[in-house]
């Protein structure tokens, strides 16, 4: 575990966030724009430490937050309420599994802006609720169930071409070397 | 399993938000300001990116086509100021009769073109953001509209950029009347969080006689929107709580789903 794991996590809510916000899809064909923020959160809380959760959570809500009309800061604790949990089982969870990889994205996904909407139910000017609403909640869990995987594979992939691997120790020991020849007494 | 650094970071992640949705809303739109600065190099290369393409369509056509277009355009331009000639004739009549009347007269509508470069995020909210801000001389609930019509008010600004929250949005509910014989007054309120182009007019005269087709555009009432800027038309209506009020769904004028440019609206 180094550094370079986080600084890729972050970089990646970075550029999903611009994404969400300037992309025009799925939106203009679901009607609903797939967060992909719980996913890379379902990434970090299985494969880094829980300095990286906290601050994907925070640096993620808080991006998210500054391009919506979301107030600042609420969404920081749905991505940490639905990491959280995902760390402290990491070692029990098949995290190389694509059924897992699945299921955890469905479950982020979903939580995510239910949590969020409650938070926002409380404050004064209400969000924008309908029948609609349960079509776009669909279209967020299952767009980012289906982001996982893809998340995982690439997050690897790049942790493999650009981060910094242990190197393989080799089975050479000075003290077992074959000593050829005659022993000098 | 629950170790101290799990406390700890709970706490710090608890005391943040707290923090933050303590903050009062100016401090919180430096905050956002401030944050959003950060996407700044990636406004450039997503900007670049958008233009390459027409550059480089720009560069590979061929000149007769470009003399074609020229010469279109110079008809166009004739056309567009023998009409600009008529429509000042027509202000001037306008102006004297108000004057003769003692009525107010009307400001001519100062407008500026701005370009979307950001939807809102999150699915709750019809919001968009401009690359207009506060040193173009834009401020807060600023009209917002298309060649077709209304589509929104200026919710927040910065120095470079504006939140524009959009028509149908829980934030921006518009006075405006039916132009029918009876001028039907009513709120142009949110519907559904899908349908884009559809909204609610609602609070309209039980008595309303309102059809298929007929326009709909602002009142004046409420004094963020100027009178008589088109919003859409009516396609439905219904009376509503036994017969109370009448409401109507309007089909907008503007597409919110494909903005591209807008024009904001100067006093």
């Amino acid at each position: 575990m180094n550094a370079f794991r986080t600084i890729l996590i972050l970089a990646a809510a970075f550029l999903a966030v611009f994404g969400e916000a300037t992309l025009p899809f799925p939106r203009s064909l679901l009607g609903a724009q797939v967060d992909l923020l719980p996913a890379i959160m379902v990434y970090a809380a299985l494969n880094s430490n829980l300095t990286t959760v906290v601050t994907l959570a925070i640096f993620g809500g808080l991006w998210f937050d500054t391009f919506s009309a979301d107030p600042l800061g609420v969404t920081i604790l749905p991505l940490f309420l639905v990491g959280f949990p995902i760390h402290l089982r990491r070692d029990l969870i098949l995290r190389q599994a694509l059924f897992a990889q699945l299921v955890l994205g469905a479950t982020a996904s979903a939580i995510v802006p239910l949590v969020k909407l409650l938070m926002l139910l409380s404050g004064s000017t209400g969000p924008l609720l309908g029948w609609g609403t349960l079509w776009q909640w669909l279209v967020m869990t299952a767009g980012g169930a289906l982001a996982t995987p893809f998340i995982f594979e690439l997050m690897e992939r790049c942790n493999r071409a650009l981060g910094y691997q242990p190197r393989q120790e080799t089975s050479f020991r000075p003290d077992r070397e074959i000593q050829r020849g005659r022993k000098k007494n | 399993m629950f170790k101290q650094k799990n406390y700890f970071a709970l706490g710090v992640v608890m005391l943040v938000v707290v923090l933050l949705l303590s903050l009062p809303t100016r401090v919180t739109g430096r905050f956002k300001l401030a944050l959003g600065s950060w996407f700044l190099p990636l406004f450039g290369l997503a900007g670049a990116a958008q233009q390459l393409p027409a550059d480089l369509a720009d560069s590979v056509l061929p000149r007769h086509e470009l003399l074609k277009q020229i010469d279109n355009l110079r008809r166009e331009n004739q056309q567009l100021r023998s009409q600009a000639v008529q429509s000042a004739a027509i202000a001037r009549e306008n102006d004297q009769l108000r004057t003769e009347l003692n009525w107010q007269k009307q400001a001519p509508w100062k407008l500026k073109l701005a370009r979307v470069i950001m939807r809102d995020p999150a699915n709750w909210w019809r919001t968009v953001q401009i690359d207009l801000g506060s040193r173009d001389g834009v401020t807060k609930d600023l009209p917002v509209l298309t060649s077709s019509g209304l589509i929104g008010r200026v919710s927040s600004v910065s120095l470079t950029r504006s939140q524009v929250v959009l028509i149908g949005d829980r934030a921006c509910r518009v006075s405006a009347i039916v132009e029918n014989a009876t001028r039907d007054m009513g709120v142009v309120v949110a519907t559904s969080p899908i349908d884009t182009s559809l909204v609610n007019l609602t609070y309209l005269a039980s008595s309303a006689n309102l059809k298929a087709g007929q326009g709909v555009v602002t009142s004046g009432l409420g004094g963020v929107f100027p009178k008589g800027i088109p919003i859409g038309q009516i396609v439905y209506s219904s009376s509503v709580e036994y017969g109370l009020y009448t409401e109507a769904q309007v089909k907008l004028n503007a597409n919110l789903g494909s903005l591209e440019q807008v024009w904001v609206l100067f006093p």
